[in-house]
């Protein structure tokens, strides 16, 4: 059986130049263009950030037409959301969970090539919209009807069909997930004892089968209701606008959790490494990670407080939302648990871990109070709701993603990183990101809506503080990209096991692995 | 290996299932919104047309019901649009014609359709109209004006507690979409006489 594989394998090995990455299938290189993509879109999406960070600086109206800022609020949360974090973890996850579970490549090498050459497409599809006539989507992330269908350009039909690919990419890229992970595991790798990061990319694919094909739904809705005269969101024809907010936070919540979940996993696999500490609690992770999945799936209309709900549909969503800070809790609670009397050290990777619980726990705070239907009524769309899902996604997601990234960077490469200035990044980015969303809290609870280019000049003194952790957290992101290309290019070899106290079969091959690692399956205790 | 692919091949089918079934479980979110918000009264929407047939004979003589009208545009469409009376007395089982007025003030002929909505929402459910404007599209040549009747009554089993109730239209202007319909419609024809 190995040996098939092996002189499959050694064939796709002559591939060099553009063909090795063009044609890929081998799931390190597909691993890394998509890390790779995603810190390209990552960058783009800052950089719309930058726009409307410039724009908010002062009150009035100095840079850019107010259409067009809505042009850029809207392009950074599409980016970000589907071209920078999730490909983001699509692409560690391919480079890792073969390695974590003793496989030899992800399941279906070639349709991994697909998922991920789609996305250029995708991208490409929906940023060629900005030199179009009408302009880029400027209905907000959330492509509410009826802006998105009645009152939007002609190009939201490229922005739909955008979206219809980044739907099969990410189908594609968790049935691969999935099959590699439920197929593949090296003899004795049971269920629970799978890797945090291998359970939670499990059950985050499982989340991405579920609501993906009803974002794809969704945008089919709109694509119908625009071009082909049918009423699912137009009240003229006996629709229901209401309808497209219940349909699309069907995917949107559990898609926040596809986002966040193998975050967890990130840190998971982390904190013990630098605790020296076995995880505190493994099991009780697994079910929270599935507890906070099933829970995703039924409390999607805390995003709708303000559409006039019935007060019985508003207790439910209230108290179904509350009741995912349980799960979420136990999490928290077994990662200070972990450290607790650990034999802490305090590298790159787990200053950004630790940030993360600390800064994660108050985007968390802060979703719980926007869980209280009555409260909601009061922050629904303002700087509030920005701050907190910046709050779990920027010092959340993202800076897990950062962890890790320091975190495998020797794995990867063969070289370690340079720690000084991995630190240097860690405490501007730190810093920079709390001055950016932290004063968010407070114009929120004061009433500044999202989502407009001008403000009350009331807002004025924390706006402007929010713009120069903006920059400064934006520009310091470049340090990031110069330590990553440094260590590609050299330094101090890394060992195999790298980290003093990392635990796991990646550990035990070479730094970088062989192109063609565990052809022959490892044994498992 | 063999074994593998095809463990392989049950995952991979399996999962697309559940994809397939997801996209149909979006579409379906449609139906069923709309029947929870008719079993719950969510958005005051007044249901299908009650038929002729199920007018009731009994009226509750010792009942009095307000029920207030209400008119609007929706974005400031060129028409003029009111109620013939603001408010009236009714019976619950009583039938009644209450007539709306509609003017075209624009320079061009336009489809109007009208959407009605009761409040209080839960309440929705025992408001039948037999016959309505709304039913149908409205054209109305430039200037042209027109009185439009809607007959309902208000069912005998509505609680108690329920003294007034408010019909609300809102005449959304449909030329566009009437337009392309009916030069579908011609298409057709043409199509078929060839």
């Amino acid at each position: 059986m190995s040996t098939a594989i092996t002189h499959e394998e050694e064939h796709h090995e002559d591939l060099t130049g553009w063909r090795r990455w063009v044609f890929a299938t081998n799931h390190k290189d597909i691993g890394t263009m998509y890390l790779w993509f995603s810190f390209a879109m990552f960058l783009l999406g800052g950089a719309f950030a930058l726009v409307i960070r410039a724009e908010l600086f002062v009150p009035g109206l100095q840079l850019v037409e107010p259409d067009f800022f809505n042009q850029m609020t809207t392009m950074h949360g599409l980016i970000m959301v589907f071209g920078a974090v999730m490909p983001a973890t699509v692409g560690m996850a391919n480079w890792m969970v073969p390695l974590m579970i003793g496989a030899p490549d992800m399941a279906l090498p070639r349709m991994n090539n697909w998922s991920f050459w789609i996305l250029p497409f995708a991208f490409s599809l929906l940023v060629s919209t900005f030199f179009m006539e009408g302009g880029a989507p400027a209905f907000g992330w959330t492509f509410y009807a009826p802006l998105s269908t009645t009152f939007a350009p002609s190009t939201t039909d490229f922005f739909i069909f955008g979206v219809h690919l980044m739907g099969f990419s990410s189908i594609m890229g968790s049935i691969n997930i999935i099959a590699t992970i439920l197929n593949l595991r090296a003899p004795g790798m049971t269920l629970m004892k799978l890797p945090l990061f291998v359970w939670t990319w499990l059950i985050t694919a499982f989340l991405l089968i579920a609501v993906m094909p009803v974002l794809a739904g969704a945008v089919t809705m709109m694509l119908m209701d625009r071009n082909f005269g049918t009423s699912f969101f137009d009240a003229a024809g006996g629709g229901d606008p209401v309808l497209f907010q219940h349909v699309f936070w069907f995917f949107g919540h559990p898609e926040v959790y596809i986002m966040i979940l193998p975050a967890f996993g990130i840190v998971s696999q982390i904190i013990p490494t630098f605790a020296r500490k076995p995880l505190f609690g493994y099991a009780s992770m697994v079910y929270a990670v599935a507890a906070i999945a099933f829970l995703s799936f039924i409390v999607w209309a805390h995003h709708m407080f303000a559409v006039g709900m019935p007060v019985a549909g508003e207790l439910y969503f209230m108290y179904a939302t509350t009741l995912i800070a349980i799960p979420t809790g136990v999490k928290v609670f077994n990662w200070v648990a972990t450290m607790w009397r650990g034999a802490m050290t305090f590298e790159t990777p787990m200053l950004f871990a630790i940030a993360f619980v600390v800064l994660f726990t108050i985007g968390g705070l802060s979703g719980l109070m926007l869980g209280v239907a009555p409260a909601d009524k009061q922050y629904h769309d303002t700087y509030f709701v920005v701050a907190h899902f910046h709050y779990v996604l920027v010092t959340g997601a993202v800076f897990a993603l950062m962890a890790g990234t320091y975190y495998w960077l020797p794995k990867w490469t063969g070289y370690m990183y340079d720690e000084r200035l991995g630190k240097i990044h860690f405490w501007i980015s730190t810093i920079s990101v709390n001055v950016l969303f932290f004063p968010m809290h407070f114009s929120g609870l004061a009433g500044m809506p999202r989502r407009i280019p001008d403000y009350a000049v009331q807002f004025a003194d924390w706006n402007f503080l929010s713009s120069v952790g903006g920059f400064v957290f934006g520009f310091s992101q470049l340090l990031f990209f110069y330590i990553v290309i440094k260590a590609i290019r050299g330094g101090e070899p890394a060992t195999n096991r790298v980290w003093e106290g990392a635990e796991g079969l990646e550990w035990t091959l070479s730094s970088p692995p062989p192109h063609h690692s565990f052809t022959v399956p490892p044994e498992v205790r | 290996m063999i074994h593998q692919q095809k463990s392989q091949r049950k995952i991979v089918v399996q999962s697309l299932l559940v994809v397939v079934l997801m996209f149909g479980f979006g579409f379906a979110l449609v139906p069923m919104y709309n029947v929870f918000c008719d079993v719950f009264g969510i958005n005051g929407k007044t249901g299908i047309e009650a038929t002729a047939m199920a007018e009731p004979t009994v009226v509750d003589e010792e009942r009095w019901i307000n029920v207030e009208f209400v008119t609007t545009l929706n974005q400031s469409m060129p028409w003029h649009f009111k109620p013939t009376v603001k408010k009236i007395r009714v019976h619950p089982g009583q039938t009644t014609t209450v007539d709306f007025l509609a003017e075209n003030l624009s320079e061009s002929e336009m489809v109007g359709q009208a959407i009605p909505s009761v409040s209080p929402g839960w309440a929705a459910n025992y408001f039948k109209k037999t016959e309505c404007f709304c039913f149908n599209h409205q054209p109305l040549a430039a200037g042209e004006s027109k009185e439009m009747g809607v007959r309902f009554f208000i069912d005998p089993d509505i609680p108690s507690k329920v003294t007034t109730l408010t019909l609300s239209y809102t005449f959304f202007d449909v030329t566009e979409k009437a337009k392309a319909k009916s030069n579908k419609k011609d298409e057709l024809v043409k199509v078929a006489t060839n």
